[in-house]
């Protein structure tokens, strides 16, 4: 087996179970977090997510989670199309302060008609537009994450300033959609840019996640599928001149494990996917919420830590830490500093 | 003391206590020589004079942006079993001369959000967020207060405010369209709309019983025109608490009509029994009685051992929130022209101001500046004072100095003389801004009879004495 200099990364669904208690959520993160997981996940979705069934505002819930958890980074899914990319970045940027830098999101479009009147604002539109709009919002929210260099709030009493001015930006985004002057009410933000994932499966949403995300998920029960899915990504990334290793590519995995058997056969499955280079990591979308997060790292995560595969606990303390992603730097202030030579 | 608790605690009206962040203007404190004599944090083990100075810091002059900050002020407001923690908004960055002003505590965070981690680490304390009515849709706004009501347990408040500036709309998709008359149509239509969100689960149901028509709603209106199925079901309170701030006639009427407390600047005994006899007196048209509205003033306050050094204190304070930057900016938004070469500690500039400049942006206007011009310069020559002395004696003056035994008392007067039902308390310093207030003046308010000395009920509406909004189901 060849060596892995880099470690697999884990992640976890948090959904299912009771939908609207806080401390049920508070708990299977906690359970999440004792297995070293380096993020845990929740579904979002701007409409009932089925006929009568009711679900609360993910980003909320995992802000809540946030001071009841210590390490475990924390990525709600976050829909662009009907909301204002300017409250979006200033949501994310809060969880990311609230977690003290484990905040991150999954950002996903509303493509259907009954969305749509729900807010009121424009009809559907096609899910390509939708895609390519959810990858400008993607590009403005971290636009504004840099509206404020890291080093603005100076309080400098001599002058009585309490912030350097030239440190803030106007980042005068303007779409066929939408245009946002900025800069964010909110500094930046504890990671630099909070980590930002989407869900790669669907071709629609490759393009804007080989672009713009930190980590893509790939739904499947299949390596081979997988497999195919991280080259396309990666091949993808590559030609919008960005490093491929710095997209992490999960395998989505759906599991409905009866018994620690089962928990230590998923082990040996993942293993082999990733020694066969298939994901970079899993996200496990358990299909009970309490039981199978209960085997998953009472059963699973073991097996994968005794192998070397998976961390023991959490040497860093942001999520970027954790996947290895470097702390982005200010495009912003890099500018300035290229014109003031 | 004057009463005794024992024969008028029947009859005496219980005060609100709300605790407000610390503001992004120049009330807020930022810096300041640290006091050593007043360290409000010792901590075992943190020996020499710059730990213990680093540790006053912490608590006079913290971040306003970290979380340690947000739950020492909530955990303090708890403590002293405060009705409410509150969180105001700014949706842009203000400016001065077109730039952005850099004088002032800036950079907040999202309020919902932070609240909803702050519903983690309290249990009883209310969590109001300021969510600008103009700036966002109310499905959306339903959803994320009807999901913070459902992590609290059901202690959720949304201030509703108005913009109608271009200047903010640039931020937007929306953009600056809103008339300025329109600002509260959209706001008391937006308020209906989100209570017909809020209503449409039947009470008690989690997982619908009529499968698809749960949580169906339509709304057909001037401003909003939006149907389908709402997601979240009924929250423990049912409808949020709504809070009113504005103060025009159209937003007295609003406030009348829909809120259930006003957030309001009118804090003297004279000007509050003003305001809260009109307001109040708007209700009986909406078929509302008086006390579904709850009054409650922002102000400020010093404590002191004894009354002089509380007004000694006070006047500290008020130097140091009117450094000589901020006296030169003050008196450019009065005159309404770049006053930068002027000397802070000199006199008053001599030239005639420009009435119609605006030379700041996503500020509240000064209401009549010739007036304010006139009583500035009657105000300095009388007593011979430099720009800064000036803006220092005319703006800003706390509302309330003195011991804690005579704050307590001025402020139970407010409440048995129909001045106010309470106070949103707005501290200078972040966090430990109102840790002296919990632990000198609740206790005094206790005694009175005027404050609850434990949380009887467990949602925000049970702490204001609120109604629970009966559901759709139970009303008919
Ligand atoms: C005490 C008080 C606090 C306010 N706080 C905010 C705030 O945090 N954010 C905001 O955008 N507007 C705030 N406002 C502005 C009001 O929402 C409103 O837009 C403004 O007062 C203009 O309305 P009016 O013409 O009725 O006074 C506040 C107003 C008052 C009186």
């Amino acid at each position: 087996m060849p060596p892995l200099n880099r470690p697999l990364r884990l992640a976890v669904a948090l959904d299912g179970g009771a939908r609207y208690s806080a401390s049920a959520f508070a708990e299977r993160a906690q359970l999440a977090e004792r297995g070293a997981f380096d993020f845990i996940t929740l579904e979002d979705s701007l409409g009932q997510p089925a006929p009568g069934v009711g679900r609360l505002d993910a980003l909320a819930v995992l802000a809540s989670v946030a001071p009841a958890t210590e390490r475990i980074g924390l990525l709600p899914t976050v829909t662009t199309t009907h909301t204002e990319p300017f409250h979006l970045s200033a949501s994310i940027a809060t969880l990311d302060w609230v977690s003290r830098g484990r905040g991150g999101w999954i950002a996903d479009v509303s493509t259907s008609e009954a969305d749509a009147r729900l807010i009121g604002r424009r009809p559907a539109a096609p899910i390509d537009e939708l895609w390519h709009e959810a990858g400008e919002v993607v590009d403005v929210v971290t636009r504004l994450f840099d509206s404020w260099e890291d080093d603005a709030e100076i309080r400098d009493i001599a002058t009585g300033r309490f912030i350097d001015r030239d440190k803030l930006h106007y980042v005068d985004f303007e779409t066929a959609t939408f245009s946002v002057r900025g800069p964010s009410i909110v500094p930046r933000p504890p990671q630099g840019h909070p980590v930002t994932a989407i869900d790669a499966t669907a071709p629609h949403a490759r393009q804007t996640a080989a672009r713009y995300a930190d980590v893509a998920f790939v739904r499947t029960q299949d390596p081979d599928t997988a497999r195919a899915v991280r080259a396309d990504l990666r091949e993808r990334a590559r030609a919008w001149g960005r490093e491929p290793d710095r997209l992490i590519v999960l395998a989505s995995l759906s599991v409905d494990l009866d018994a620690s058997a089962d928990a230590v056969a998923l082990a040996e499955l993942v293993a082999a996917w990733h020694t066969d280079g298939a994901a970079d990591g899993f996200h496990f979308r358990p299909r009970d919420a309490e039981r199978d997060l209960r085997l998953l790292v009472n059963g699973t995560v073991p097996v994968l830590q005794h192998r070397g595969l998976v961390r023991h606990f959490y040497p860093g303390a942001t999520l970027r830490e954790h996947l290895g992603l470097p702390r982005p730097t200010n495009r912003y202030a890099l500018a300035r500093e290229a014109s003031a030579r | 003391m004057s009463n005794s608790p024992g024969t008028s605690r029947t009859t005496r009206r219980a005060i609100h206590l709300a605790a407000h962040f610390p503001g992004v203007n120049n009330t807020t404190v930022w810096s300041a020589p640290p006091t050593p004599q007043a360290p409000q944090v010792s901590r075992p083990g943190s020996a020499g004079p710059t730990a213990e100075r680093s540790a006053t810091r912490q608590s006079a002059f913290g971040s306003q942006i970290d979380f340690s900050s947000f739950t020492h002020l909530a955990r303090t407001a708890e403590r002293g079993l405060f009705d409410f923690f509150f969180l105001a908004e700014g949706l842009r960055l203000r400016e001065h001369q077109g730039r952005i002003h850099d004088l002032d505590v800036v950079g907040r965070p999202e309020a919902i959000t932070v609240l909803s981690a702050l519903a983690a680490v309290t249990e009883h304390l209310g969590l109001a967020a300021t969510v600008n009515a103009t700036f966002n849709e109310p499905y959306e706004l339903a959803r994320r207060l009807a999901s913070l009501d459902h992590l609290s347990g059901g202690r959720a408040a949304w201030n509703v405010v108005t913009s109608s500036d271009a200047f903010t709309g640039e931020n937007f998709r929306r953009g600056g369209f809103l008339d300025r008359a329109d600002r509260y149509t959209r706001a008391a239509e937006f308020v209906a709309a989100a209570r017909e969100l809020w209503d449409s689960w039947p009470p008690g149901v989690e997982r619908g019983r009529t499968g698809g028509a749960t949580g169906s709603f339509a709304h057909h209106g001037q401003h909003f025109d939006i149907e389908g199925r709402f997601s979240v079901p009924r929250s423990p309170q049912g409808h949020p608490v709504v809070i009113q701030a504005g103060d025009s006639g159209e937003g007295r009427e609003f406030a009348a009509a829909t809120a259930d407390v006003v957030f309001t600047r009118h804090g003297t005994l004279e000007a509050g029994r003003e305001f809260y006899a009109d307001v109040k007196g708007r209700l009986a048209a909406y078929g509302r009685r008086p006390d579904d509205l709850k009054i409650m003033p922002g102000v400020t306050f010093v404590l002191g051992d004894t009354a002089a050094e509380a007004q000694e204190k006070a006047a500290e304070i008020r130097r140091q929130q009117i450094s000589p930057q901020t006296a030169l900016l003050t008196l450019e938004q009065v005159w309404g022209v770049d006053l930068s070469r002027y000397d802070p500690d000199g006199p008053l500039p001599d030239i005639e101001p420009d009435y119609e400049a605006q030379l700041s942006q996503g500020r509240v206007r000064q209401a009549d500046p010739r007036a304010i011009v006139a009583s500035w310069r009657a105000l300095a020559k009388e007593k011979g004072l430099s720009i800064r002395q000036t803006v220092i004696e005319a703006t800003g003056r706390q509302s309330f100095i003195g011991t804690p035994e005579a704050v307590a008392d001025e402020l139970d007067t407010f409440v048995q003389t129909d001045a106010a039902d309470g106070f949103i308390l707005i501290p200078h310093l972040t966090p430990g801004g109102l840790d002296d207030f919990v632990k000198r003046v609740v206790p005094l308010l206790q005694e009175r009879g005027s404050f609850r000395t434990r949380y009887t009920g467990s949602t925000l509406r049970a702490h204001l004495g609120l109604a629970q909004p009966l559901g759709e189901d139970t009303a008919a």
